[in-house]
């Protein structure tokens, strides 16, 4: 899960990273507010999870309440690159002396972490990794290991930061480190790091992003998850515990294992192209136990899907064999009942597969068709959803 | 020949006391895996009776293996305890460690592959994989037995139902390994680790090979295959209609910006000489083609 600006900011200020007074607001009131109580002058700041929001106007200074009111009034509801603007953060303004960059992540390329750092803060760090690539200096973490205070050391020298911010820096870095490990967070990101006028060093804007299979040991981050932007029908399958993603098209799939799933997905886009362009509607991983239960709880969604034509499900019998996958299609659709009403492709082969084809033909459901191989069942879904 | 296990590998079950862990257990033994005992914490002394099978529990996998000389371990135990789990396998020198469990945070999974380094005496397969089978010889972890038989193909794939498709799309020829090594982010071992040892293994004359979005595994498994791998390689890539920054099932399976992108997987192996089916079936087909069958 990626973080608001506002939400790593938190986080920052929870472990000890230095930053700046904040609130955040939803209305032009709430700003002034905000401003009032931060008093001086204020940065209004759009929150949206998309880079370039100050080229397209959604970062603003303020100079007083009032001023902080008309900008958060401007900046709210702007739409940045598909992404409404519901919140901003009024943050007070700090006058810059130097920018810099850091980074913990997830190296998976390296299976480590890896720090980057550089004093060219401020702009997009891939055009520097780009153009100046001796800038950014990138130093292996073990995940054994960590950052101490000496490898923070390590780090400040590998990248010249100047000697005055060196020691703030390390601090920033270990704390950083901090943020990273207790939050199970997969990166870590201050752009920019600022050295202020009077020398102190601050982290001005965040970026984070938290790994979600850490959830049953970090119970604060359910509070994290943005649900006014999140997909309804995605909200209803994580609910129901379904691995759902959401997609333009019109095929709906399912089916057991991620890597067919995406498979799946793909051989039905190709098919497509031979029927006026449809393409997947969703991803739909039930995984490898496809009882009826579960068969109902992912058709619900999938049928639920306005923009769903018809509906593909490929199954492969490894461990759980086509029978039970097939009694569970047959069950599905008796507890569906009426709200069954898209046409349903099925492809089951593997682990006894004859005696499931023969369960779905015994059941003859006026929506089932079975088709025997992926590539032709993707065909048959897509010209479906065509018509 | 087969790679990383053979008929002598004697197994044991981390976890086996747990529902997942005697199921699989069940299993494998029915697909001829030596399996000479389990290891849950705190239920060491027990024996344990599975379909007339007397397997001891330890508590930790040094006493497993000094009562029971296994050399593998596969490991069953929820997310909360793997790392513990594979910790106390990389401990005890356990040459070869299958982590089956999904879900493991990646911060987990980065500390105990980083730990193996260290040790230097491990390999992990996995985790979130469903294990690696020599057909006929020995099992270990989830993939179904029944599918084939022994043969000539070697399989390695982060993905276990295409595996198990492929498998199964080529099942009158057979494979020498299948190797699932997994879908999250950090895995211990990679495509070019099974590559490598396809190709030193006499057995296996052609290789299939499975890919997915995210990381770059692929592209440098291409580059591998290029410098180090004669025998011929088929090459499949899921995930081509996947939308940026979704994650797909799999933990590791993401578009970030425009790296890990199918095509971009594809086109690497391509220009490396693999030949990249579009779909499984036509994975299938082009393998049959190298092989003449």
């Amino acid at each position: 899960m990626d973080l608001f600006e506002y939400q790593a900011r938190d986080l920052f200020e929870k472990h000890g990273v230095p930053v700046l007074a904040a609130a955040i607001a939803t209305t032009a009131d709430e700003a002034e507010a905000a401003a009032t109580k931060i008093g001086g002058k204020v940065v209004v700041k759009a929150q949206v999870k998309v880079g370039g929001r100050g080229k397209a106007g959604g970062v603003k200074l303020a100079e007083n309440p009032t001023d902080a009111r008309e900008k958060a009034g401007a900046i709210l509801g702007m739409d940045i690159k598909g992404h409404v603007v519901r919140t901003v953060m009024i943050a007070a303004a700090a006058p810059i002396e130097s920018e810099y960059y850091l980074a913990i992540l997830l190296d998976r390329s390296n299976r480590t972490f890896l720090v980057m750092a550089s004093v060219s803060g401020g702009m997009d760090i891939e055009e520097v990794a780009h153009t100046a690539p001796e800038k950014l200096a990138k130093i292996p973490v073990s995940a054994v290991d960590g950052i101490s205070a000496a490898k923070a050391k390590e780090i400040i020298s590998a990248a010249n930061f100047p000697a005055d911010v060196a020691d703030q820096v390390a601090n920033v870095l270990v704390k950083l480190w901090e943020v990273f490990q207790s939050e199970d967070a997969t990166l870590v990101e201050v752009n920019p790091l600022v050295k202020t006028k009077d020398g102190k060093v601050i982290a001005l804007d965040g970026k984070v992003t938290l790994d979600d299979n850490a959830d049953f040991r970090q119970p604060d981050h359910e509070a994290l998850i943005d649900q006014a932007t999140e997909n309804p029908l995605e909200a209803a399958a994580k609910e129901k515990g379904l691995n759902y993603v959401k997609l333009e098209g019109e095929v709906g799939i399912i089916g057991n294992g991620a890597g067919l799933v995406m498979s799946t997905l793909d051989v039905v886009a190709y098919a497509g192209e031979k029927h006026g362009g449809v393409r997947p509607a969703n991803f739909l991983d039930i995984g490898g136990g496809a009882s009826a239960q579960v068969m109902a709880d992912g058709l619900s969604i999938i049928l639920g899907d306005k923009d769903v034509k018809s509906v593909f499900v490929n199954v492969f019998g490894g461990i759980t064999a086509c029978d039970a996958v097939a009694t569970g299609i047959v069950q599905a659709l008796e507890l569906l009942g009426s709200k069954a009403t898209k046409p349903i492709v099925v492809r089951l082969d593997g682990n006894n597969v004859m005696e499931g084809r023969a369960i779905l033909n015994k059941a003859a459901h006026p929506l089932v068709q079975q088709l025997d191989t992926m590539d032709g069942a993707a065909d048959r879904a897509a010209e479906l959803a065509a018509k | 020949m087969s790679i990383f296990l053979n008929e002598n590998t004697k197994v044991i079950v981390q976890g086996m006391t747990g529902s997942e862990g005697t199921k699989h257990t069940r299993r494998m033994l029915a697909s001829g895996t030596k399996i000479v005992g389990g290891v849950t914490p705190g239920k060491g002394g027990q024996v344990v009776d599975i379909d007339g099978h007397q397997l001891p529990v330890f508590n930790t996998v040094a006493e497993a293996m000094s009562a029971t000389g296994a050399n593998a371990s596969v490991v069953f135990v929820p997310p909360k305890f793997a790392k513990a789990a594979v910790i106390d396998a990389i401990d005890a020198a356990m040459p070869l460690v299958v982590v089956i469990t999904e879900g493991i945070p990646v911060h987990d999974s980065a500390s105990f592959y980083a730990y193996s380094l260290t040790k230097g005496t491990t390999r992990i397969v996995g985790p979130n994989c469903p294990g690696l089978i020599s057909p006929g010889k020995s099992n270990i972890g989830i993939i179904p037995a029944d599918i084939t038989g022994a043969g000539p193909i070697g399989l390695v794939s982060k993905s276990g139902t295409l595996t198990y498709q492929m498998m199964y799309e080529l099942r009158d020829i057979g494979f020498s390994t299948a190797v699932g090594i997994g879908g999250d982010p950090v895995i211990g071992t990679t495509h070019i680790d099974c590559l490598r040892a396809f190709q030193d293994d006499p057995d296996t004359q052609a290789i299939v090979m499975i890919g997915e979005i995210g990381g770059d595994a692929e592209e440098r498994a291409a580059a591998f295959i290029a410098e180090y791998v004669t025998k011929p390689v088929v090459g499949y890539v899921a995930g081509f209609t996947a939308p940026e920054g979704k994650t797909m099932g799999h933990a590791g399976a993401i578009v970030s910006g425009s790296s890990g992108t199918a095509q971009g997987k594809k086109d690497a192996l391509e220009a490396a000489g693999v030949k990249v089916g579009q779909t499984p079936s036509e994975t299938a087909r082009l393998l049959r083609a190298i092989l003449g069958r």
